[in-house]
């Protein structure tokens, strides 16, 4: 197999320098070639087979997940109609609705601040404030329990929600200041120097400039927590179960359908956001042309 | 000259240890097509933004209007900017983006929809209401710049570079459109450039700067036929420069022995050092076959090279002693053959009434 890649690889080139003798092969020419090709296909099957798998086998008409038996929609409506995952469902809307909304807040006045003010030992703080980006979600977990038990707070929503909007601010200020990066300061100017004061000029100019960076890193955000599972394990206290911690749970009795099913409906989801996402940007995005 | 509308006393301005603008003292009057004319980095941007309120001068003041500007922010001065990059809002209409200004102070919806009406008009961007500046030309979101600050009815208007970002045809389109804008509104401008033509051919007086300072105010003619330095000289249009040594006065003649030509004299009135520049304009330089005219600055050479540019060509022409001199030479004949061709053996001459003296 490897060697016949080669000898592939070794006869398109060979082809390729006799059609066009003088030119060399350019690194976005190596896509051209069918071995790379195959390569891709490749690599593609690995990221998305068990994926495709996954979702395939929540129509499955089996009580076991390993042999095909036929369409259903079964799955479905029992999941559906599983009070307990009804509930974590819930849990983790709730959860995600509220720290996505606290924390595109202050991420996006911690991204601005960074963009725009210098300040003593600056770098210092940029570089804590990214910490829970690099820090092991595992270590993270174990600081949140901690730190919880320490205080003597009840574990619960209350605790989650804490948690993912500490480990999810440090995505939404980086988006936010990658996102100004790009901003002319002389609007902000223009503004002033048109007879708006500050917070006019916050508002009208500065903010919509932010919306295509504030919806990206909120949903960043949302999405983070809805998956998220190490953090919420440890933070997570009798009767605040997630969807996530539910579905692991349902794991460890048997594989079933049920579990792909609402592990489906969970990538429907994320997948639905960030496409509506991407609209909202792609359409701003085109306002903002030739800026 | 009527009354100055803006009055720079003494303003000079540092950033940490570096002097920006450096005790800097002009009056500009009503009405004025005022030009601050320098190198990148001489300190006009930062001159302009002390009167727009962007920055706070270390020392000296400044009065607009008969009104002392400090502590005073960019958005209560009766003036209005146009930056360098437009600073169109990107997210707003046509419409929204010149009628802002009025939005933000209040001013009734009706009477914003009247005014903006007349600035587009103004700009002649009517019919674009609507659209977005992502769907404007360079040239257009420059008017839009434009109409958003005269809406405003500014006493001065401030322009930053305004053409720098537009090519060449369109620039000089637009330098006849600003003088006409100008007229039509009949208020002050004041403008930044580092371009000499942009500043001769728009401005009424125009402020050269170099290194923070003011080195000249004066008309356009004025600064091009009577710069009072080689910086003033050298930045405006070209010049043949030949050092001399003084060697007396006569008649109000100053008599000097220049490097090339020898002992000359030239109309002069005031005080040389014994060291001085001769300097004359290419376009005054004349080219001949024959020796010409007795009383005339000349030198024989050879032509090294010549730079066609259709309607005059630049002739280099070169003595043995390695001085060079240009001489523009119009092309008022259709014909593909030049009067002189390279290699030729030619006089160039100018007359002492021509030759600028540069004692600075």
């Amino acid at each position: 197999m490897k060697t016949g890649m080669l000898a592939e690889a070794g006869k398109a080139i060979g082809t390729a320098t006799r059609a066009r003798p003088k030119r060399r092969v350019l690194p976005l020419d190596y896509a051209r070639r069918r071995s790379i090709q195959a390569l891709l296909a490749g690599i593609f099957v690995f990221l998305y087979f068990p994926i495709v798998a996954l979702v395939a086998f929540s129509f499955n008409n089996s009580r076991r997940n390993v042999t095909w038996q036929g369409f259903t929609f079964d799955y479905y409506v029992k999941a559906f109609n599983n009070a307990s995952l009804h509930e974590a469902f819930t849990n983790s809307l709730i959860v995600a609705g509220v720290s996505t909304l606290i924390s595109t807040a202050l991420g996006a006045m911690l991204g601005l601040a960074l963009y725009r003010f210098r300040f003593p030992m600056k770098g210092l703080v940029d570089g804590w404030v990214s910490l829970p980006i690099v820090i092991p979600e595992i270590c993270m977990g174990v600081a949140m329990l901690a730190f919880f038990a320490a205080m003597d707070i009840q574990l619960g929503l209350a605790t989650i929600t804490v948690s993912h909007i500490a480990f999810t601010i440090p995505f939404v200020a980086v988006v936010i200041r990658a996102r100004m990066a790009g901003f002319d300061q002389s609007l902000e100017e223009a503004s002033r120097d048109l007879g708006a004061g500050q917070w006019q000029t916050f508002w009208n100019v500065t903010f919509p400039y932010m919306g295509p960076g504030l919806v990206a890193g909120a949903l960043l955000a949302f999405t983070l927590s809805l998956d998220d599972f190490v953090i919420t394990f440890f933070t997570s206290g009798p009767g605040s179960t997630t969807f996530p911690i539910k579905i692991y749970s349902m794991v460890r009795f048997s594989v079933t359908p049920e579990v792909n099913a609402a592990s489906t409906v969970l990538i429907v989801l994320t997948l639905t956001l960030t496409v509506i996402a991407m609209v909202i940007q792609g359409r701003s995005g085109k306002q903002m042309v030739g800026k | 000259m009527s009354r100055a509308i803006v009055s720079i006393q003494n303003v000079s301005k540092l950033f940490g240890s570096i002097t920006a603008v450096d005790d800097v003292s002009l009056d500009i009057a009503e009405g004025e097509f005022f030009a601050l004319l320098g190198p990148s980095g001489c300190g006009k941007t930062t001159l302009l933004r002390m009167l727009a309120g962007f920055e706070i001068p270390s020392s000296g003041r400044i009065m607009i209007d008969g009104q002392e500007m400090e502590g005073i922010d960019p958005n209560r001065r009766p003036v209005n900017m146009v930056f360098q990059s437009y600073a169109v809002f990107p997210h707003m209409s046509v419409t929204d983006n010149v009628g802002y200004g009025l939005k933000v102070t209040g001013v009734p919806r009706a009477e914003i929809d009247k005014r903006v009406k007349e600035a587009l008009a103004l700009v002649k961007l009517d019919g674009y209401e609507r659209r977005m500046p992502g769907q404007l030309s360079g040239g257009q979101r420059q008017r839009v710049a434009l109409a958003r600050a005269l809406i405003k009815r500014p006493k001065v208007l401030l322009l930053d570079e305004p053409l720098s970002a537009l090519d060449a045809k369109l620039r000089e389109a637009m330098q006849l459109e600003l003088v006409r804008l100008k007229n039509a509104v009949g208020i002050t401008f004041i403008i930044v450039t580092h371009d000499q033509d942009e500043a001769l051919s728009m401005a009424n007086r125009i402020a050269v700067m170099d290194r923070g300072r003011v080195v000249q105010v004066a008309s356009p003619a004025e600064l091009y036929e009577f710069p009072n330095s080689r910086f003033v000289a050298d930045f405006i249009g070209k010049i043949n420069l030949l050092e001399a040594r003084v060697a007396g006065m006569e008649n109000g003649r100053l008599l000097a022995d220049a490097v090339g030509i020898g002992r000359v004299a030239v109309p002069f009135s005031g005080a040389a050092k014994s060291e001085i520049g001769l300097a004359v304009r290419p376009e005054k330089v004349k080219l001949d076959r024959s020796e010409p005219a007795v009383g005339r600055l000349k030198i024989r050479g050879r032509v090294r090279e010549i730079a066609y540019y259709g309607d005059e060509s630049h002739v280099f022409i070169e003595d043995g002693a390695g001085l060079t001199i240009t001489a523009n030479v119009p092309n008022d004949a259709r014909t593909t053959q030049g009067p002189v061709a390279v290699g030729d053996e030619v006089w160039v001459s100018w007359a002492p009434a021509d030759t600028l003296v540069l004692t600075e």
